[in-house]
């Protein structure tokens, strides 16, 4: 039996930072670790003593590529404390703003980062020579949903007009206009990406996961719903703490979270699909079948299909929230601090992400969690690792970190966010 | 006869927040109210694949970016892709998915490079959150303004920059 010790120091087309430690030994992989190295980004302890009006502006600077999530479950969060309702024209912005984040975030992962994998490429830019017109469509894709976070933000990265009750400037109709021209362009090329990968070469794995994301009474979910999972969680972000607890793990700075009394589970693309399928229009439920997809997904691999579903819905909500947008009367909700503690959950590209908030009588954080999607996948591309490893053994060196990082990468993990990233080192003995 | 003028556009590039990763941007700043009208300049941060939607339509566009430490704080490195490919030890990387070097590239596999490209690197001595540019950085600032000055004008005047007296003095 062989021996082997696999070792991949640094993961290439992640965000942040992080490595994989595998060993096999007599032909058992004994050891699957993803160890997480960046330093912890502490922003829990940063946010203590801040305003709360300073939560949307200092979470939003956990992540480049999904700052718009940590945004909205934190004026959520903020708002559930201060006893705030927003206006529903308010709720549409913010909507509208996430589409943004998911038509960028998932542009970027399907094309640029995840398609060269299924295709055998080291990278994006040797995968343009032969798929030029995907790779210049998921460009495209990429600027649309940054253009959209760019007028609504008021900068692209890092966006800087969300506020608690609302945005500090509201856009006209005017300017979104041009946006919405950029969007129907941006339908057709999230159509052919689709098509294009509904192509891939796809391995045959399936898990029977515990999937949990949002769940709102009508609509696929973005910043409002209960928290639901495939096994009997219902829960409101209020009570995810019953559910839910985040474990310390030695090969890792970042937290591993689980289902108390079960285990791992997943949250994400494929998460969000298998609880909302009903959710989606007829249409887009049709593209979905016409890749490949039923409506339920059970390979981790396929979500690739369901991120570019979730771009061709995302751009169509988009197209529908700017035709129905009349601007609301005031751009933010008055907020009167008072003590208190609130809760928000919302859906970033990754997955479900919740913050928890305690204020004083003066509105100062005095306590924050954060629980960003990664660290609760953390536990489950483990175990994926484990199987994809088991049944990858005999493959040469390269082809096995190859697997090993494609199928991490079906999770697109943002080390950064939950501290929060990757190398591959695969000990054979 | 008379062409159009070449359509030029100046980028610089780098995080403010991050020590002598804030040159590039600085250079800009220093630019924006010297370059002739009609010459673009503009900062980015972070995301080096927007290059790509950038520099679509412009003739002529240079890139001011800071590289690693390597012993020569302020050192000027001048990139002319139309004479040498970007040398890999100026460590013009990012600690995103992409930085410039990988953005070049895949506008190179794409064809849509601008026809004339040229990177200014300036070496950094340190990238530290919420430092200021180190003074040997940004004594360079000056010179190397006053050089993209030059070279555009030169551009604008039919001259091409190819020539002796732009080449990288290694200075």
């Amino acid at each position: 039996m062989t021996n082997k010790t696999i070792k991949v120091e640094m993961l290439a087309r992640v965000e942040g930072e992080g490595a994989l430690d595998l060993e096999i030994r007599d032909g058992k992989v004994e050891l699957v670790q993803l160890r997480i190295f960046e330093p912890p980004r502490l922003f829990e302890g940063l946010l203590r003593g801040r305003a709360f009006s300073e939560a949307p502006d200092i979470t939003a600077r956990i992540c480049g590529i999904c700052p718009v999530a940590y945004q909205m479950s934190s004026v959520h969060a903020m708002e559930d404390a201060l006893g705030v309702t927003i206006d529903p024209a308010i709720r549409l912005l913010r909507r509208l703003l996430y589409c943004g984040e998911w038509i960028e975030s998932h542009g970027l992962h399907v094309v640029m980062l995840h398609a060269p994998d299924f295709l055998g490429y080291p990278d994006a830019i040797q995968m343009a020579e032969k798929h030029g017109e995907m790779v210049t469509a998921g460009l495209a894709l990429k600027k649309a949903g940054n253009d959209l976070m760019r007028v609504l933000g008021g900068r692209e990265i890092h966006p800087i007009n969300v506020r608690v009750g609302g945005f500090y400037r509201a856009p006209s109709k005017a300017e979104l206009a041009p946006i919405a021209e950029q969007l129907k362009a941006a339908r057709d090329l999230a159509v052919k990406v689709l098509r294009w990968s509904a192509g891939f070469p796809f391995p045959d794995f399936e898990r029977d996961y515990e999937f949990v994301s949002l769940k709102h009474p009508d609509e696929y979910p973005f910043n409002e719903g209960r928290i639901v999972s495939t096994r009997g969680i219902d829960v409101s972000a209020q009570d995810y703490e019953n559910e839910f607890e985040e474990r310390h793990i030695a090969h890792s700075t970042a937290l591993h979270s689980v289902v108390k009394r079960r285990g791992n589970y997943m949250v994400g693309p494929i998460a969000r699909y298998n609880l909302n399928f009903d959710r989606l229009p007829g249409d887009i439920q049709g593209l979905a079948k016409e890749a490949g997809l039923a409506a339920s997904c059970r390979n981790p691999f396929h979500s690739i299909l369901v991120r570019g579903v979730e771009i061709v819905y995302a751009v169509d909500e988009a197209l529908r929230l700017i035709a129905e947008y009349r601007p609301p009367a005031s751009p933010a909700a008055p907020v009167k601090p008072r003590a208190g503690i609130g809760f928000g959950a919302t859906e970033a590209p990754r997955g479900t992400i919740w913050h928890r908030y305690r204020l004083a009588e003066d509105g100062s954080i005095l306590e924050a969690r954060i629980v960003p999607p990664t660290s609760q996948n953390q536990g489950t591309i483990e175990e994926d690792l484990r199987l994809v490893a088991t049944e990858a053994m005999d493959l040469p060196e390269d082809a096995l970190r190859d697997r090993c990082e494609q199928a991490i990468r079906n999770y697109d993990p943002c080390i950064s966010c939950s501290t929060h990233f990757v190398k591959l080192t695969v000990h054979r003995g | 006869m008379n062409a159009a003028p070449p359509r030029i556009l100046a980028v610089g590039i780098g995080n403010p927040d991050r020590g002598d990763d804030g040159i590039g941007p600085r250079i800009a700043e220093m630019l924006r109210n010297r370059v002739p009208s009609g010459v673009s300049v503009n900062s980015r941060s972070g995301d080096a694949l927007a290059l790509l939607h950038d520099w679509a339509g412009f003739d002529a566009v240079i890139l001011v970016d800071a590289a690693a430490p390597a012993g020569a704080p302020g050192r000027i490195h001048r990139v002319d892709l139309a004479i040498e490919p970007l040398p890999r030890d100026l460590g013009l990387a990012s600690t995103h998915a992409f930085g410039i070097a990988e953005a070049i590239a895949l506008a190179a596999q794409l064809k849509s490079l601008p026809p004339r490209l040229v990177i200014y690197a300036i070496e950094a001595v340190a990238f530290t959150a919420g430092a200021d540019l180190n003074p040997a950085v940004a004594a360079a600032a000056e010179g190397v303004a006053t050089r993209i000055l030059a070279e555009i004008a030169a551009w604008l005047g039919g001259i091409d920059s190819d020539t002796e007296l732009f080449q990288n003095t290694g200075g």
